[in-house]
């Protein structure tokens, strides 16, 4: 039998919904109609003067090639940072899951990473990455690495990725350790008592489980890389050495909130809108079939 | 017990807000943090305790694009500072904004206050007035580009550690042999593109865009790709194969690099000074940045570089004379000679120059009046006034990113200079169809 809970009131529902849509409304959806409406506009910085143009933000975008390169940096970066960010807090859930003693201080340190700011967590890695004085440009300079991602646009590339993907592991991993808790002890043990080895029972039982949950991760993950990561940048590179990490978010950052040239980052985020509505669409559509509920 | 001390509290703070209702308070947001910041105070409360109408009150509001995004914001929104420092590659939006600044000069003429452009060094009068010859906004701090060698690092390669290079000829040769003496980082700089391009055109007159590096209107073009721009780039990225320049950076990371030891020369603001002496780990000596010696008429003057102050509209006329008397205050030389040997900026008045002079600071510290001296090499011409380009806080990014892709040897010096004015002139034909 279906148990359903039914308000006799009529408005008492909407009104108790209302706080959370009120919340959306105000911070979501009005900021991103703001942001369409700006970007057919020219505005001066203190909006003294503002001009209707139509299309003409968008088109001066298309016509910078750099902006068109920046797209393939951003494909890159995201696919790089949700592909680590994924395998290496699954690798460490399936760890943490197995630890007998002990556990919760594992898991308590693993999770610490995401009450880290973006900001914060990217200047500590520029630190220790630092071309002169960080402990981990002194190590690789024992092993004969030339570090220096000041010039080097790989290295800077890399070291973006590793402050990004380390700052999304802990979520990650909340989510895989719950995900593997939640797998039934007694179809591990069967398979245990089949002869299959911890690898095999990984891929053949956990793995395929948790597909709801990596196929989340990765919606979330991606959605990460595109817009929550200009914080690390703008800390650490800042889109540099030329554009070689010059993501779309970033260079929004930089134009809007650095330049104050709100039409033309107002273009650009509704772009990055559209690009990450359809890479969800994209996502639910064709993956999700893959995804054993 | 707690109703009682409720009341006090209560009867306090009635009491200090009218208090502070008698005196009409001048809200100024700057970007001085740490000892800058300090030092800021120290003026504003020295202003304050010497009369009892009016009453400074300063706000940091982060670095320079931080607090002139926050007073956009708040422009926006109907409120904001009455005073706000905004750095020099701000000026040329502010000046736009003719709703939302005050000329400083209308500000003084308004209140009587005496107020003489010609007090001023040119070189920072020229940056901060309109082509009239009217201030716009009031110089603050303001600092150049001077070159600085480290003379221990001399000594051992064999060189004369009193003699630093005074051409880039004369850098190359010293580059070389302080490399083959062991110098693992040769040369650097901080801020590449105001050193490379905005203060290497000044110093050899030539420009750095049409109009008057942008004084003469929004239809200006970026001029930064001549055959001696691309000869200079050209040299540099020479210099990174061979090891003798390593890039720090885009903003002042270099001068970390010569503080701590590691590289022999630099160029860099003459406020890093500071930071070198506190450090003290080198002995070193700071001069006029080097040049071609084969263009005419090089050395001209170098341009500055910092901040001023902009007076925002849309405020109380009580609040207008009180931010002249504060501008007023400023100028004064005695004023103007503390916040110079405190901070390491220029003194930007001729007259606190000479009191500083005179009061034996600069025998005292052996380097310290270079700065003001290549400011006022020669009397500035069209080309090393100063600029002003629509939106350079963009147009800047710009410059540095093409020069990342030549020292990093993934574009050639001509290239990437070219691309860096088609993609400038973009940015500035933006700025003139929004300021129209």
């Amino acid at each position: 039998m279906e148990k359903r809970v039914v308000f006799r009131s009529a408005w008492l529902p909407y009104l108790l919904v209302a706080p959370q849509l009120a919340i959306t409304v105000v911070f979501f959806f009005w900021p991103a109609a703001q942001a369409v409406w700006y970007s057919f506009q020219l505005q001066d910085a203190f909006g003294l003067k503002t001009q209707f143009v139509g299309l003409q933000n968008f088109a001066h975008l298309f016509r910078d090639h750099n902006y068109l390169e920046s797209f393939k940096v951003t494909a890159m970066f995201s696919a790089l940072v949700a592909f680590f960010g994924i395998a290496i807090s699954l690798l460490l859930a399936t760890m943490a899951d197995r630890v007998l003693r002990g556990a919760m201080a594992y898991k308590t340190l693993l999770i610490w990473p995401y009450a880290v700011a973006p900001a914060i967590a990217g200047v500590l890695w520029a630190f220790l990455f630092a071309p002169s004085i960080g402990i981990v440009t002194y190590v690789l300079k024992g092993w004969g690495v030339d570090w220096n991602w000041i010039i080097n646009g790989d290295q800077a590339m890399l070291l973006v990725v590793i402050a990004s993907v380390w700052k999304e592991i802990s979520y990650n991993f909340l989510f895989f350790l719950a995900g593997l808790q939640s797998i039934p002890k007694s179809l591990i043990e069967a398979a245990a008592i089949d002869g299959a080895g911890p690898a095999r029972r990984f891929w053949t039982i956990a793995f395929p489980l948790l597909s709801p949950t990596t196929f989340f991760l990765l919606v979330v993950n991606i959605v990460y890389a595109f817009f929550d990561t200009f914080g690390v940048i703008d800390a650490t590179t800042q889109g540099g050495p030329g554009q070689a990490t010059n993501i779309l978010v970033y260079k929004v950052y930089h134009d809007g909130v650095k330049a104050a040239d709100l039409g033309g980052s107002s273009a650009q985020s509704v772009i990055l809108m559209f690009i990450v509505i359809a890479l969800t669409v994209v996502q639910f559509r064709f993956i999700e079939r893959k995804v054993q509920y | 017990m707690k109703i009682k001390i409720l009341a006090v509290a209560l009867l306090s703070v009635g009491l200090t807000s009218t208090n502070a209702q008698a005196q009409t308070e001048i809200q100024w947001w700057h970007s001085m943090g740490g000892a800058l910041g300090e030092k800021l105070n120290v003026l504003a409360d020295k202003f304050n305790a010497g009369q009892k109408d009016y009453k400074v009150v300063t706000t940091y509001k982060g670095s320079y694009p931080e607090s002139m995004t926050a007073a956009i914001a708040a422009f926006r929104a109907g409120s904001g500072p009455n005073l706000l420092q905004v750095f020099e590659v701000g000026t040329a939006t502010m000046m736009a904004a003719k709703g939302a600044i005050v000329p400083v000069a209308q500000v003084m003429a308004d209140a009587k206050e005496p107020f003489d452009p010609k007090a001023y060094l040119p070189t920072v009068t020229g940056y901060y007035s309109d082509l009239k010859g009217n201030m716009l906004s009031f110089p603050f701090n303001s600092s150049t580009v001077m070159f600085y060698i480290n003379k221990d690092a001399f000594k051992k390669a064999g060189l004369d550690p009193n003699k630093a290079p005074k051409t880039w000829k004369e850098v190359l040769a010293d580059a070389e042999k302080l490399k083959a003496a062991g110098q693992q980082c040769v040369y650097t700089t901080s801020w590449p593109s105001w050193t490379h391009i905005e203060n290497f055109s000044a110093w050899h007159n030539v420009p750095i865009g049409t109009k008057q590096n942008g004084m003469g209107g929004l239809d200006t073009v970026f001029s930064i790709n001549s055959p001696l721009h691309v000869r200079h780039i050209g040299m540099l990225s020479d210099m990174a194969k061979k090891g003798l320049f390593t890039y720090a950076g885009r903003t002042n990371q270099g001068d970390a690099k010569f503080s701590s030891g590691e590289c022999a020369m630099f160029t860099g603001s003459a406020g890093a000074q500071a930071g070198i002496k506190k450090a003290g780990k080198v002995d070193w000596s700071i001069n006029f940045i080097p040049y071609h010696d084969d263009v005419k008429g090089a050395p001209q003057n170098s341009i500055i570089g910092g901040a001023s102050l902009w007076v925002m509209g849309g405020k109380k006329p009580a609040e207008y004379k009180g931010v002249a008397k504060f501008l007023a205050f400023l100028s004064r030389p005695e004023i103007q000679m503390e916040w110079h040997t405190g901070t390491g900026y220029v003194p930007i008045t001729l007259a606190s120059y000479e009191l500083t002079r005179r009061s034996g600071f600069y025998d005292k510290n052996p380097g310290a009046d270079m700065p003001v001296k290549q400011l006022t090499n020669k009397a500035p011409t069209a080309n090393s006034k100063g600029l002003r380009f629509g939106n350079f806080v963009q147009g800047r990014t710009v410059i540095e990113e093409e020069l990342e892709e030549v020292f990093s040897g993934k574009k050639d010096a001509k290239t990437a200079l070219d691309d860096a004015v088609k993609r400038g002139n973009e940015i500035l034909r933006q700025f003139e169809a929004a300021n129209k």
